[in-house]
C-alpha cells in the first residue's frame, strides 16, 4: 500500500468536511477498499473511515418503506431486515463470508456499483431512494454503468430507504471464489407493477429487465416468462462463464425468482 | 502516524501507527502476537479473524486506526484463565480439526463468534458460516464435527472420514 492518514469524524458534516480535503477518499468497512489499496489501485492522502459515525447506521420501518442506515454492515441488516423484507435480508446474509458482513456496508457497495455486488440488484429491483448528505437520488437514476455512480465527489450515502414489495426474491449464482454474483437477480412485486434487475451479467453494471417486468405484472409466474430471453450482446464474458451462458442464466434465475417470491 | 489506544485480550494497548497499518501487522509486528496468521493477506483465507467489538473480521482487512478504542480478541485470549484449552480447542484436538494446523486461529475464531450467535448450529449452518475459512489440507469435515461436539452436541452419527 502506499502510504496514507486515518482520519475518523463523527458526523456526516464533519466526513464531509474531510472529504473536501485533496486527495481524500472515503472508507466505509473496506472490504472492497483495502485489498484495491494493497494492490495499489488507489493512492489516496487521506482515508475518510465512515465507521464512527453513528448517525449513519442502523434499520427502521415505517410506511411500507424499511430505511437503513449508509452505514450499516450487511450482517445487521440480514438480521434487522428479517421481518420487513425477508428477500433483502437474505441477500445480505449471502454476501460474501460473515467476517465480510461484519464490515461491509451498504452504503459502500452501493457506492462502489460493482457490476457483480449483490446490493444494487436489490436497489433497482425496489426502486429504492438514495439519500445521500445532500439530496436524494432514485435507484433509476443512481447506477451510471461500470463502477460509476451519480454520487459526486464527497458526496456520502448516509441512508437507503427500500419500498417494501408486496412478493419479492433474489436468486444468485455464485463464483464459487468470491462469492460475487456470475448473475443475479432481484424480482419485486409491487401493488403498481413487477420489477427485475440483474446483476453480474452486463458490461455497463446492473439494469432492469423491462420485458420480463411487463410480462409478469401481467400474469405473476414463471410461464409467463416462457420465450423471453435476454440477448448476449453487451454482456460480460470472462474465464467464469460467456456473454451466451450469462444470457442464459438471466433467464433461468429470473424464473427462479419468481417461483420463490411464490 | 495516528495514535490508537484498544484492548487486547483484556489489556489495555497504545502505540503510534501508520495510517496503512492492518490489524494483522498491528498484532504480529507491534504486539508480537504471532497466533493471528495472514494466510492469503487478500481477504479470501480467514486465517487472520479476530474479533471487533465482538464481531469476527478479517484481520487484513481493517487498519489498526479503525480499531482505536475497540476491544480485541484474538487466538491468545481464548484458552481458558488456567491456560487450559477452551471448550472449541479442546473439541478440536479431540476431534482432528486441524491437520497442519495454519487455518485453526481462524476456524477457533469463527467458530467462536458463530456458537455465540447461534449456540446449537446445524451442520449446514456451520459449513455456510465458515465460507470465509479455508483449510488447505481440506480438514473441513472434522473441523465442522469439532464446531459440533463444542457445541454440546451428539457427534457419533457423523462418521469420520
Amino acid at each position: 500500500m502506499y502510504s496514507f492518514e486515518i482520519v475518523r469524524p463523527k458526523s456526516v458534516a464533519d466526513a464531509v468536511s474531510a472529504l473536501g480535503e485533496e486527495e481524500a477518499q472515503a472508507l466505509g468497512g473496506g472490504q472492497t477498499l483495502i485489498p484495491s489499496l494493497k494492490q495499489r489501485l488507489a493512492a489516496p492522502a487521506v482515508l475518510v473511515s465512515l465507521a464512527s459515525i453513528d448517525e449513519i447506521k442502523g434499520v427502521s420501518s415505517s410506511g411500507g418503506a424499511v430505511t437503513i442506515g449508509g452505514g450499516t454492515p450487511h450482517g445487521t441488516v440480514a438480521r434487522d431486515v428479517a421481518a420487513s423484507y425477508p428477500a433483502l435480508a437474505a441477500l445480505a446474509g449471502n454476501i460474501g463470508d460473515p467476517a465480510v458482513r461484519s464490515r461491509g456496508t451498504v452504503g459502500g457497495s452501493l457506492a462502489n456499483n460493482d457490476p457483480a455486488a449483490c446490493y444494487p440488484a436489490a436497489a433497482l429491483a425496489s426502486g429504492a431512494t438514495i439519500v445521500t448528505s445532500n439530496r436524494e437520488i432514485a435507484a433509476d437514476d443512481f447506477f451510471e454503468g461500470l463502477f460509476t455512480t451519480a454520487l459526486e465527489d464527497g458526496e456520502i450515502i448516509t441512508a437507503v430507504k427500500f419500498r417494501i414489495p408486496e412478493k419479492a426474491a433474489y436468486i444468485k449464482f455464485e463464483q464459487p471464489a468470491s462469492r460475487f454474483a456470475l448473475v443475479g437477480v432481484f424480482v419485486a412485486k409491487f401493488a403498481d407493477g413487477v420489477r427485475v434487475a440483474v446483476t453480474g451479467a452486463s458490461e455497463d453494471g446492473v439494469f432492469r429487465w423491462t420485458e420480463a417486468e411487463a410480462a409478469l405484472s401481467g400474469d405473476f409466474s414463471a410461464a409467463a416468462l416462457d420465450g423471453l430471453a435476454v440477448g448476449a450482446d453487451g454482456l460480460m464474458t470472462d474465464l467464469h462463464g460467456s456473454a451466451a451462458y450469462r444470457a442464459h442464466l438471466i433467464g433461468v434465475l429470473t424464473k427462479r425468482a419468481v417461483t420463490q417470491a411464490g | 502516524m495516528t495514535k490508537v489506544t484498544m484492548t487486547v485480550n483484556g489489556k489495555t494497548v497504545s502505540k503510534e501507527v501508520r495510517g496503512n497499518m492492518l490489524m494483522t501487522e498491528f498484532l504480529r509486528d507491534e504486539l508480537h502476537l504471532t497466533g493471528t496468521h495472514v494466510g492469503c493477506d487478500t481477504s479470501q483465507c480467514g486465517a487472520c479473524n479476530i474479533h471487533v467489538n465482538g464481531a469476527n473480521v478479517k484481520g487484513c482487512t481493517i487498519f489498526a486506526a479503525e480499531c482505536d478504542g475497540a476491544e480485541i480478541a484474538t487466538i491468545e485470549g481464548q484458552a481458558n484463565a488456567d491456560g487450559s484449552l477452551n471448550v472449541i480447542q479442546q473439541a478440536f484436538q479431540d476431534h482432528h480439526g486441524l491437520q497442519c494446523g495454519f487455518c485453526t486461529p481462524g476456524m477457533v475464531m469463527s467458530a467462536a463468534a458463530l456458537l455465540k450467535e447461534t449456540p446449537k448450529p446445524t451442520e449446514a449452518e456451520i459449513r455456510h458460516y465458515l465460507e470465509g475459512n479455508i483449510c488447505r489440507c481440506t480438514g473441513y469435515h472434522n473441523i465442522v464435527k469439532a464446531i459440533m461436539a463444542a457445541s454440546g452436541q451428539d457427534v457419533s452419527s457423523i462418521a469420520a472420514e
